[in-house]
């Protein structure tokens, strides 16, 4: 006998789900977009940067480490989600060096974007203006911790896609920050290479391949040309090309 | 609209005089804006004080006690008040000295840098005392709408004046403004 798949509802719309998909991949596979910055498809969703927050009845939940099941009515493009989303994207721009006009990563970073798909015009809380260790150490990769969001998908992609444990988080609340798994601690002592997804997934600029800059000029960039949701909706783990040879 | 004319005042504070290229990049609808508008206080007149007026648009963020002293006299006179550009919302490039101490700043630009002969710190009472760090206006007056852009195009000071003139709120699309 013929089973029908099971189904969810977000905003309404029908989504049809496998037993073991989250709502977040649900909602991808059926084109429907569910704001996010530390989900990426193909890797461990860890559920860190709260942006893909939804409503299921009276309950918020992240739906990118929510599960799918069947007869879910679920809330997710509405005025007060995308209100405390904004808030949420105001708190990761004030708690880091998130200037854009200095920043290579400007007009292909996430967070940019985030903010500009939820009409983010001004910062709302005051600056923190952290500083925090830069580390140049590597030859043709730079890591600025001022930068970075603790989103984690760094640290996922060095461990489940290039198999190696460049990165950790360590220290919690305000002190949490990236480190690098190196005798010295170092990114230059360790064994990151420049076609690793880890030295190409981070969302804002807080990892840089160096010697690039500007390469392409601002006002043709990722998130001048496309939103971040049809980016979104696209994302799937690129093919390794080749063996590394840095 | 009535026929009385909508009074602007403009300054830049920290920031770069960017901002007010991009006003006159407006070019030719400069002159349909001057049928309705006036300018008081702004680096187009060169006017010292500003006065009482409908809208200021204010440039650039705090570095100096000589900024918040004008953004002060800015807020007490403009019953609207716009910060303009990355530097008015959130510090900007100046800010970016917010990273390291106020001296060592200094040190670097005035005794230590490439290239500096006769190495002093200036220390004569004509200039403005430094504040410890580049502050966003909001930190120090209440800012009624916030322009982003680095500078905001001149579509964007339209979109903004247009509904401001007709005393309408202005609406901001998403897809129009940025931050770089």
């Amino acid at each position: 006998m013929q089973k029908t798949n099971p189904t969810i509802h977000v905003d309404g719309q029908e989504i049809p789900f496998k037993v073991g998909q989250t709502i977040m991949d649900a909602a991808l596979a059926a084109k429907v977009y569910i704001p996010h910055l530390c989900h990426y498809p193909g890797l461990t969703p860890h559920g860190n940067c709260k942006l893909c927050m939804v409503d299921i009845g009276n309950k918020n939940v992240t739906a990118c480490t929510t599960a799918a099941v069947a007869g879910q009515q679920i809330r997710n493009n509405t005025e007060t989600l995308n209100a405390a989303r904004k808030t949420v994207t105001q708190m990761l721009f004030i708690e880091g060096d998130h200037i854009c006009p200095s920043c290579e990563k400007t007009g292909n970073c996430k967070l940019q974007a985030m903010a500009y798909y939820l009409g983010m015009l001004d910062n709302h809380f005051p600056q923190f203006y952290p500083r925090r260790e830069m580390d140049a150490s590597h030859a043709t990769i730079l890591l600025d911790r001022s930068r970075c969001i603790l989103c984690d998908l760094c640290v996922r992609a060095s461990r489940e896609v290039d198999g190696k444990n460049v990165f950790a988080i360590a220290g919690r609340s305000t002190n949490a920050h990236l480190i690098v798994n190196s005798p010295s601690g170092k990114l230059g002592d360790s064994n990151i290479q420049t076609d690793d997804l880890a030295a190409h997934i981070c969302p804002v600029g807080a990892i840089l391949i160096k010697e690039q800059g500007y390469d392409v000029p601002i006002g043709q960039r990722i998130y001048d040309q496309q939103t971040i949701r049809d980016v979104g909706l696209n994302e799937a783990i690129p093919e390794k090309q080749g063996n590394h040879h840095d | 609209m009535t026929d009385a004319k909508i009074s602007i005042a403009t300054t830049s504070l920290a920031g770069c005089f960017g901002c007010h290229m991009s006003f006159l990049d407006m070019d030719e609808r400069l002159v349909t804006l001057l049928e309705h508008v006036e300018f008081n206080r702004s680096p187009l007149t060169d006017i010292k004080h500003c006065g009482p007026c409908d809208i200021g648009l204010v440039e650039g963020g705090l570095c100096n006690a000589e900024n918040v002293q004008v953004l002060r006299e800015f807020r007490a006179n403009c019953k609207i008040l716009v910060a303009v550009g990355a530097c008015a919302i959130n510090g900007g490039v100046p800010a970016m000295r917010n990273y390291f101490d106020l001296h060592e700043c200094l040190e670097e630009v005035y005794l230590n840098g490439i290239g500096v002969n006769n190495p002093q710190i200036p220390n004569d009472v004509e200039l403005p005392l430094l504040l410890d760090k580049v502050r966003p206006l909001s930190d120090v007056v209440r800012v009624d709408y916030y322009l982003p852009g680095c500078p905001p195009s001149a579509d964007d000071f339209l979109q903004l004046l247009g509904p401001l003139l007709e005393g309408k709120q202005p609406i901001f699309p998403r897809n129009t403004f940025h931050y770089d």
